[in-house]
C-alpha cells in the first residue's frame, strides 16, 4: 500500500497593527449516535416525528423512572473510537451535569466528565497541495442530547419538544491543534467522513446531527511552537468558546470574526476574557452569552442511577474486526492500485457509496479512465439533476461496459458520451446498443480512406486553400468525421488527411 | 469549611429553590454541619482502596438497541400546566 506522507500546512496568519497574529483552535464536536433508540430509554431517535411522540417517561424526567443504557450506543462509541485510532477505556462512568433549562426535564444531563469511554486518538486532515494537519483527539464521551425549544410560535410562550431529549451524542474533543478556519471546517468534514464510513453518525448537519463548539484564541508567531514543546497552555492566549454551530461555513466565518475581535482587543491594550459566545450568522458576529456564564456551575457528580460501564476486551476486539476500510486507507489504495491522482482519489473516497461504485466500474479495467468517467460524466450528470449516487440510473456494470468499449477502441470518446446519455435516459446494455445502433468506431483504414478520398474529390477549392494553409486540414477531418457519423477513429483520419493532401 | 449566607443563597438559586432571606442563615448553618461531617470522613485514610460504586457486585444492566417506548404524546403532556399543539408551552425563554 502507498504510504501517504504530508507536510504540515502553514497556520493562518492575520496581520495586525502591531504585527502578525496566529490562531489556535480546538473543537468539541457533538455527533448524534446512529441508533434506533435513545441512550437510556427505548424511545425512537427518528428525526421529524410529531412533537413529544418519541418520548419515554424517563426522557421526560418523570419521578421514579430509571435510565437503562442502550448497548448499541456503547458499541457505536467504541467503533468511532477505533476508527479514530483511539484508546478504548474498558471502564468508564456517567456523571450528572446539573443545570436548568425547559428542554432538559431531568434538571441534569447524563454525561461522562471524569471517565470517558474513549481516550486519546488522532485524525489526519488533508489540506491539499500535499499538506495535512494531524489533529490529536483528547477524548470521546457519551452523553444525552437536550430537547428543542421553539421561540417563534407564540409571542409570550416557548414551545418545547422532547423528541431529541436523551438521544445519544458522542462529544469528540480535540486538542488545540487546528490553526485556521479552513482547517477547522476540514477537520469537521473529516470526522463526518470517518463516522459515515463507520456508520456511527449520519452527519446530517442541517438536522443537527453534527454540531460543533469552537474554542478560539490568538497568539504571536512562535508561541504555539512553545506550547507544543511544553504542552504548557500559558504560552497561548485566552480562549473564547463559540457554541453550537451546525454549518461548515458558519464555523469558518465565526472563527475569522472571533480572531479579529480578540486581536482588536489585544492591540487596544485590553484583555480577552474567557467566556462563552454565540455566533449570529445574520450579522456575522459573535456575542457574549452572559446568562450561560452565570449558570456555569454544573456541580458534576457521579450519577447514582448508573453503575460504571464495564466492557470486555473481547467485545472491543469483535467490533475492531468488523471495521470497514477507512478513508485514509481507501484513498491510499486507490492511488496505489489504480494510479489515481491525490485529488481524484479524494473525490472518489469522500463517500463510501461513491468509492464502492467506482471500484465496480474499475474492476478489471483502466482505473484512471474509470475515475474520469465516474467523476466527470457520472457525478457531473447526477449533480445536474440533484441525484445521489444511489439514485443513479446508470449502474456500475453499465458504466464499466462503456469504459471497456472505449479501452477496446470500439467507440471513440465522443461516441461514448452519446452512449452514456442513451444509457442514462433510456437504459439498456451498452454493448448491445453499440452493435444495434451502429455506433462502433471505424478503425478499418480502407473505409476511412474511402471517406477521405470522397471529401477531397468533392471539394477541390478547399484542397487548394489547404495546400496554401495547412491549418485548414482540420476542416477535412471534420468533414470526414461528419460523413462517418463520428465513428471514424480521429487519429487515423488525421493521419490520412495530412498524407493525402500532401501536407 | 463553613458556608456563609451568600453561598447558601447561590446554592438555592442554582437548585431553583426559593428561599427567603431570613431562612438563609439557618440553611447556611445546616450546610456547614453537613460539610463538617464530610470533612470528618475525609480524615479516613483510603489510600489504595477502590471507590465502592455498588453494594452488590453487579454489572450495569443494558438494553438492546430496539424501539420499545414512546408514541404516548398525551400521557407525556398530561401533567403539563400548559401544552399546545403537542408541545409543552412554557414562559418564554430567549437566549
Amino acid at each position: 500500500m502507498l504510504d501517504l506522507t504530508y507536510d504540515a500546512p502553514k497556520p493562518k496568519v492575520i496581520a495586525g497593527a502591531t504585527g502578525d497574529w496566529e490562531l489556535v483552535i480546538g473543537l468539541e464536536v457533538h455527533a448524534q449516535v446512529a441508533t434506533a433508540a435513545k441512550l437510556f430509554s427505548g424511545a425512537s431517535t427518528q428525526f421529524g416525528a410529531e412533537p413529544n411522540s418519541n418520548v419515554a417517561f424517563v426522557d421526560a424526567g418523570m419521578p421514579g423512572m430509571l435510565p437503562v443504557i442502550n448497548e448499541g450506543c456503547v458499541a457505536q462509541a467504541v467503533r468511532t473510537g477505533l476508527g479514530l485510532k483511539a484508546e478504548i477505556n474498558l471502564w468508564s462512568a456517567f456523571d450528572r451535569k446539573n443545570y436548568f433549562y425547559p428542554d432538559l426535564p431531568q434538571g441534569y444531563q447524563i454525561s461522562q466528565l471524569y471517565h470517558p469511554i474513549v481516550g486519546e486518538g488522532e485524525v489526519l486532515v488533508e489540506m491539499g497541495n500535499g499538506t495535512a494537519r494531524l489533529v490529536r483527539i483528547e477524548r470521546i464521551h457519551l452523553e444525552q442530547d437536550a430537547g428543542k425549544s421553539i421561540h417563534d410560535m407564540d409571542p409570550a410562550m416557548s414551545f418545547v419538544d422532547l423528541n431529541r431529549t436523551g438521544v445519544a451524542l458522542m462529544e469528540i474533543v480535540s486538542r488545540p491543534d487546528i490553526r485556521g478556519p479552513e482547517e477547522a471546517a476540514a477537520y469537521v468534514g473529516k470526522l463526518r467522513q470517518i463516522m459515515r464510513y463507520l456508520g456511527t453518525c449520519d452527519g446530517n448537519m442541517q438536522n443537527g446531527n453534527l454540531r460543533a463548539d469552537v474554542n478560539v484564541s490568538v497568539c504571536r508567531p512562535g508561541d504555539y511552537e512553545k506550547y507544543q514543546a511544553t504542552q504548557d497552555f500559558s504560552h497561548l492566549g485566552t480562549r473564547c468558546e463559540i457554541k453550537n454551530m451546525n454549518s461548515m461555513r458558519f464555523i469558518q466565518m465565526a472563527i475569522e470574526y472571533e480572531a479579529r475581535r480578540q486581536i482588536a482587543i489585544l492591540e487596544d491594550g485590553g484583555k480577552v476574557s474567557q467566556e462563552t459566545r454565540l455566533y449570529d450568522p445574520d450579522k456575522n458576529e459573535t456575542r457574549s452569552m452572559r446568562s450561560k456564564e452565570e449558570a456555569h456551575d454544573y456541580r458534576y457528580f457521579p450519577d447514582p442511577d448508573l453503575l460504571p460501564l464495564e466492557i470486555e476486551q473481547a467485545w472491543v476486539d469483535d467490533i475492531a474486526a468488523s471495521l470497514p476500510e477507512l478513508p485514509d486507507d481507501k484513498k491510499a489504495r486507490f492511488m496505489g492500485d489504480f494510479g489515481l491522482s491525490d485529488y481524484d482519489a479524494s473525490v472518489l473516497t469522500a463517500e463510501v457509496a461513491n468509492a464502492a461504485y467506482f471500484e465496480k466500474v474499475a474492476e478489471g479495467r483502466d482505473g484512471k479512465l474509470a475515475a474520469n468517467w465516474v467523476i466527470n460524466e457520472l457525478f457531473g450528470r447526477l449533480k445536474k439533476e440533484d441525484h445521489s449516487i444511489e439514485e443513479s440510473p446508470v449502474s456500475p456494470d453499465q458504466l464499466g461496459k462503456i469504459v471497456g468499449l472505449i479501452t477496446k477502441g470500439d467507440i471513440s470518446g465522443k461516441i461514448a458520451k452519446d452512449l452514456f446519455e442513451i444509457i442514462y435516459t433510456e437504459g439498456g446494455d451498452p454493448e448491445e446498443i453499440v452493435e444495434a445502433r451502429g455506433m462502433k468506431q471505424v478503425t478499418d483504414t480502407g473505409a476511412i480512406e474511402a471517406a477521405v478520398d470522397a471529401v477531397i474529390a468533392e471539394n477541390p477549392a478547399q484542397v487548394e486553400k489547404a495546400k496554401a494553409n495547412p491549418k485548414l486540414a482540420g476542416w477535412f477531418v471534420g468533414q470526414v468525421m461528419k460523413a462517418t457519423g463520428g465513428k471514424a477513429n480521429p487519429a487515423a483520419v488525421n493521419e490520412l488527411v495530412t498524407r493525402k493532401l500532401g501536407l | 469549611m463553613s458556608i456563609d449566607v451568600d453561598t447558601a443563597r447561590r446554592v438555592a438559586k442554582l437548585a431553583r429553590i426559593k428561599v427567603e432571606d431570613e431562612a438563609l442563615p439557618a440553611l447556611a448553618a445546616e450546610f456547614s454541619s453537613i460539610l463538617g461531617f464530610i470533612e470528618q470522613l475525609n480524615e479516613v485514610d483510603v489510600e489504595g482502596v477502590e471507590p465502592m460504586t455498588s453494594v452488590t457486585p453487579m454489572r450495569l444492566k443494558r438494553r438492546d438497541d430496539v424501539v420499545t417506548d414512546g408514541n404516548q404524546q398525551a400521557a407525556v403532556l398530561k401533567n403539563a400546566p400548559d401544552a399546545r399543539e403537542g408541545f409543552f408551552a412554557v414562559p418564554k425563554v430567549v437566549e
